[in-house]
């Protein structure tokens, strides 16, 4: 009995992230979310612009490559075009919470019917590791090679924190995938956002904890390791607004 | 006996499922390299897998298939 395999939505090309990087990771749950809901003939994905460019070799699905940080805003006219496909953007912070940023709230606050996997790895990898809006205080990158100064530079940006006061948005999580229980959970969260799109309740955004082994100067092992004892603190696991179970609260 | 199959030439040798396998299983081939020029992944005591596929579930490059025996 196969215990494990690649899922269907999966290319066979060789994914080109550097070793240990856990974009590997987050594409295969997005994969095997697609293969389990049996959306793969409708599923429409937005590729964006970072370390996950290519995403678009590495879907079985349609992919479309949106222009730098212009993913949401894409899906938007993808979603309202054919509303019975399923669209879902695949972005970087680079993407999502720094050109991006507007494009991610105000579709957020419309409410749009998509599904954004949003990669949160504290640095812009693709472009040799500078400083991002996500990058933490006091972390040493390229561009602030003696630690990010808030009173220069200012403070992170919380993308989960700060759509969550929105009104628009049907369902926020931020989610890691540092171990096998942490993938797992990543995943129930992936699906959930899926779901909710299927079911028509609007825009769903996970924002998953990643690492940069290479841009970090770390190893892989370490990288998995800085996620627990820096990035969580700093960005705490959990969901951060889900409509639907209001409702519910409220009606009882 | 539980089999693990490797997607040998698409491993870049980062470990990671070596360190989560609770069995001690794998190991990074030391005195091979493939073909992008890493150690691959390797099974060097297959008889303790017990096909738990926390190894599959961490890899970032999805090389590995893993089949639970009768």
């Amino acid at each position: 009995m196969v215990v494990f395999k690649k899922p269907h939505a999966l290319s066979d090309v060789p994914l080109h992230y550097c070793p240990g990087c856990t974009h590997g990771i987050v594409h295969r749950l997005v994969a095997e979310v697609i293969d389990e809901l049996g959306i793969e003939g409708k599923t429409i994905g937005i590729a964006p612009v970072g370390c996950s460019v290519m995403a678009y070799n590495y879907f079985e699905c349609d992919m479309i490559e949106a222009a730098h940080g212009r993913a949401p805003a894409v899906a938007t006219g993808v979603k309202r075009a054919n509303p019975d496909n399923i669209v879902f953007t695949y972005q970087g912070d680079g993407d999502l919470a720094s050109i991006g940023t507007a494009e991610t709230v105000h579709s957020a606050a419309r409410n749009e019917n998509i599904t954004v996997i949003f990669i949160n790895n504290a640095i812009y990898g693709m472009t040799g590791g500078q400083m991002a809006p996500t990058s933490l205080p006091g972390q040493v990158t390229q561009t602030s090679p003696y630690g990010r100064d808030v009173n220069l530079c200012g403070y992170p940006v919380k993308i989960c924190e700060m759509l969550a006061e929105l009104d628009g948005p049907e369902y926020l999580e931020r989610v890691t995938v540092n171990s096998v229980k942490q993938i797992r959970n990543a995943k129930r969260a992936i699906k959930k956002a899926f779901q909710n799109q299927i079911d028509g309740k609007g825009f769903s955004l996970i924002e998953v904890i990643s690492s940069c082994p290479t841009n970090w100067g770390m190893t892989p092992q370490a990288a998995l390791k800085w996620i627990d004892e820096k990035m969580i603190p700093y960005y705490p696991l959990g969901v951060y607004k889900d409509r639907s179970a209001e409702k519910k609260e409220d009606e009882q | 006996m539980n089999k693990l199959t490797f997607r040998t030439d698409n491993c870049k040798g980062c470990g990671l499922c070596v360190d989560v396998c609770p069995k001690k299983v794998l190991a990074l081939a030391e005195d091979v390299i493939n073909k992008k020029g890493h150690h691959p992944v390797t099974a060097v005591n297959p008889e303790a897998c017990i096909a738990c596929a926390f190894c599959a579930t961490m890899c970032p490059d999805c090389i590995i298939e893993v089949e639970k025996g009768e």
